[in-house]
């Protein structure tokens, strides 16, 4: 993957963040994420980003889920080995409720979580470049992606313009990869501007 | 998605002092960062020597039998089945603080629910040793799932509430499992951030999973957390149901009910809660975290707990009421004649005593948000809801259909206190490592309700609300002579 440079601004309060986001997005940047240390509700909307579809995923691997226990129970209760207890009926679809129950949530659980963790990249030995230590204690942490005629000198003093209190430039990989952690930290350059 | 736009000067804050962000992060994570304390090292070292001991006692159960305990034909579920529906109870709080207190939009929940999750996790994985390890031969535990074999494939009865069972609980563990790590991977990225020593930064680097805090990451873990947190609602009633069942399905007098499901998940509630005191009282003590486990928290929990001991006890009477009005003399010689009374009737009138009478001094304030009132009850409730499932079991059991089989002398060997007590050293030392190892309190979900809820905010608004009272008050008075004024001009 190739490398890439960022403008990076932090900010300390989200009440300064949220119009800086607006006045970034106005001014025609292109803001690569923002970064903060817990969920700040409205801050997607606000980015422009669409909203997640992850519910959907969950409600379809729960569907799986039902659908093999209910399967599963009757072909091997009616096909597979039909016993007679006590002369109740096989098919004993009110019985298997609690069972198709379980592997609904079960599934829909699983399924929910593992595809989280796609989607978002996120496994054990994944490297990935963090911006600022601090993006998960207190600082809200904006990184602008520079184009080729992104002019950085401006694009910082504009970001301490809306109120972030430290701005510097860095490059990196912006994707993901799996690796050890501190022997790839000597990719990356950084320099400080204001 | 908020959890409390806005609220009200009436209710206590949350997080007590004048909190910021980087304070809130500090202090959750400076245990972490630091050697722990002496009464660490003591209550961890006798854990695990309460552990060990376990160890041996399953060691002779595995290797002797079940014989080395004292249950018998006639009670045949003595202290393990006791102890399996008590420890698979306490589970219940966690989860009921994790989830539906999240879809409730209850505020409060933020202060304890990593340690409630934390603690469910552990109670399931005590719980599950005890059906496993009744089963005598434990190495063919595995026989209880469907997989193909090379007998037939002969499967399972899915038509039994044992097998329901195996289903609840695996799924219940896995679950819970699975919605505490995802709400642990952010604080666990902050642990790492902070890291000074390169073992721990590598160490944190893989449990965080490299989260990053990425505003889409962000948006799709609020989703899962909630999606979670409704799959989580029905799944805790669900398992205790369940459990409830392995009773209720049988033709046993006092097992035989309708009324077993809602009474058992309400004491799984009533003692999960009062677990949930326990640990909760001693960790914000030994780890300083008054501030963000404040006594509203506190009273909050002990509200749920006199809510869900009323519940137990109209259901203890609503059972005592059924047998004697359902005309069934099994049922009523079970209740009035081998319950309340006969020789084990000192346990259910303890039962009594620990669940229904003693939390209702919980309507009184005071001593709601009284710190050792508050420790006491707790361990007061969790040996009233033991007796609760040893009553059930015990005094349904020792009086069989046929008399040539009663049963009095059932006393449990030194292997089967031995096993309950190797639980409490299992729960005690993952509880421990947890404290130690993981942030105690959900820093993310904190710092979320901190600008809504923590002290400084509180005061703000004070002056906010004052104004905009006012100038309410204004705006009325004004009306009422606007219109006091056009009914004389009507006049």
């Amino acid at each position: 993957m190739a490398l890439k440079k960022f403008v990076v601004g932090c900010f300390e309060d989200e009440k300064v963040l949220f119009p800086a986001v607006a006045k970034v997005r106005k001014a025609g940047y292109k803001i690569h994420d923002v970064y903060t240390p817990f969920p700040v509700h409205g801050l997607d909307k606000a980015m422009g980003l669409r909203d997640t579809s992850l519910h959907t995923a969950g409600f379809l691997f729960g569907l799986i889920g039902t659908t093999t226990a209910v399967t599963f129970m009757t072909w091997v209760f009616t096909k597979d080995w039909p016993v007679n207890i006590g002369g109740k009926p096989n098919f004993a679809l009110p019985a298997w409720i609690p069972i198709t129950f379980e592997m609904t949530v079960l599934c829909a659980a699983v399924g929910m979580v593992l595809s989280f963790l796609y989607i978002c990249q996120l496994a054990p030995f994944v490297k990935r470049h963090h911006f600022h230590a601090r993006a998960t204690d207190d600082l809200f942490v904006m990184v602008i992606e520079c184009g080729d005629k992104t002019n950085e000198k401006e694009l910082s003093s504009f970001l301490s313009s809306t109120g972030a209190t430290e701005v510097n430039t860095q490059v990196a990989e912006e994707g993901w990869w799996i690796g050890r952690y501190d022997k790839e930290q000597e990719l990356y350059k950084e320099t400080n501007i204001a | 998605m908020s959890l409390t736009k806005y609220e009200s000067q009436l209710r206590e804050p949350l997080v007590n002092g004048n909190k910021t962000y980087g304070q809130v992060t500090n202090d959750i994570v400076h245990t972490i960062e630091v050697k722990p304390t002496r009464l660490w090292y003591i209550g961890f070292y006798v854990s695990v020597a309460f552990l060990l001991f376990g160890v041996y006692s399953v060691y002779r159960e595995v290797t002797y039998g079940i014989g080395q305990w004292n249950v018998n034909r006639t009670i045949g579920w003595g202290w393990d089945i006791t102890n399996f529906v008590w420890w698979v109870g306490i589970g219940h709080a966690g989860t009921l603080i994790s989830a539906i207190l999240l879809l409730f939009r209850q505020g409060w929940r933020t202060g304890v629910n990593r340690a409630a999750e934390a603690m469910t996790i552990f109670a399931v994985m005590c719980a599950g040793q005890f059906p496993i390890f009744h089963m005598g031969r434990v190495w063919m535990a595995f026989f209880t799932l469907p997989y193909p074999n090379t007998r037939g494939p002969l499967w399972p009865n899915f038509n039994s509430p044992l097998l329901w069972d195996v289903f609840a609980i695996s799924t219940y563990f896995t679950v819970s499992l699975l919605f505490w790590y995802s709400g642990l991977l952010p604080d666990l990225a902050t642990v790492r951030d902070r890291a000074k020593t390169k073992l721990r930064k590598h160490l944190y680097g893989l449990a965080s999973f490299g989260w990053s805090g990425s505003t889409k990451h962000w948006q799709r873990h609020e989703s899962l957390s909630l999606v979670l947190a409704g799959l989580s609602t029905p799944l805790v009633l669900s398992v205790h149901t369940i459990v409830s069942f392995d009773f209720a399905t049988s033709v046993v007098p006092g097992w035989h009910t309708t009324i077993f499901p809602p009474y058992f998940v309400a004491g799984a509630i009533f003692s999960g809660f009062a677990m949930v005191q326990t640990l909760m009282l001693i960790t914000r003590k030994v780890m300083n975290l008054q501030d963000y486990i404040t006594l509203g928290h506190i009273e909050a929990m002990n509200k749920v707990i006199v809510l869900t001991g009323s519940i137990v006890g109209c259901a203890y009477l609503t059972e005592l009421f059924m047998a004697w009005y359902s005309m069934v003399p099994f049922e009523q010689d079970i209740f009035f004649k081998y319950r309340i009374a006969g020789p084990y009737g000192w346990s259910y009138w303890l039962m009594m005593t620990c669940n229904v009478i003693s939390p209702q001094l919980f309507w009184f304030r005071k001593l709601r948000r009284n710190v050792t009132f508050t420790f006491i009850m707790s361990i007061v409730v969790n040996i009233g809801m033991w007796f609760e499932r040893f009553v059930i079991i015990v005094s349904s059991l020792y009086r069989d259909y046929l008399p040539s089989s009663w049963s009095v002398y059932y006393r449990p060997t030194i292997w089967e206190v031995g096993f309950y007590l190797g639980t409490f050293g299992l729960f005690f030392t993952c509880y421990f490592l947890f404290s130690k190892y993981f942030p105690v309190i959900a820093i993310a979900e904190i710092k979320h309700v901190l600008k809504t809820t923590g002290e400084s905010f509180k005061n703000e608004m004070t002056a906010l609300e004052q104004k905009e009272a006012d100038s309410f008050y204004d705006e009325m008075h004004h009306d009422h002579h606007e219109e006091g004024n056009v009914k004389v001009a009507h006049h």
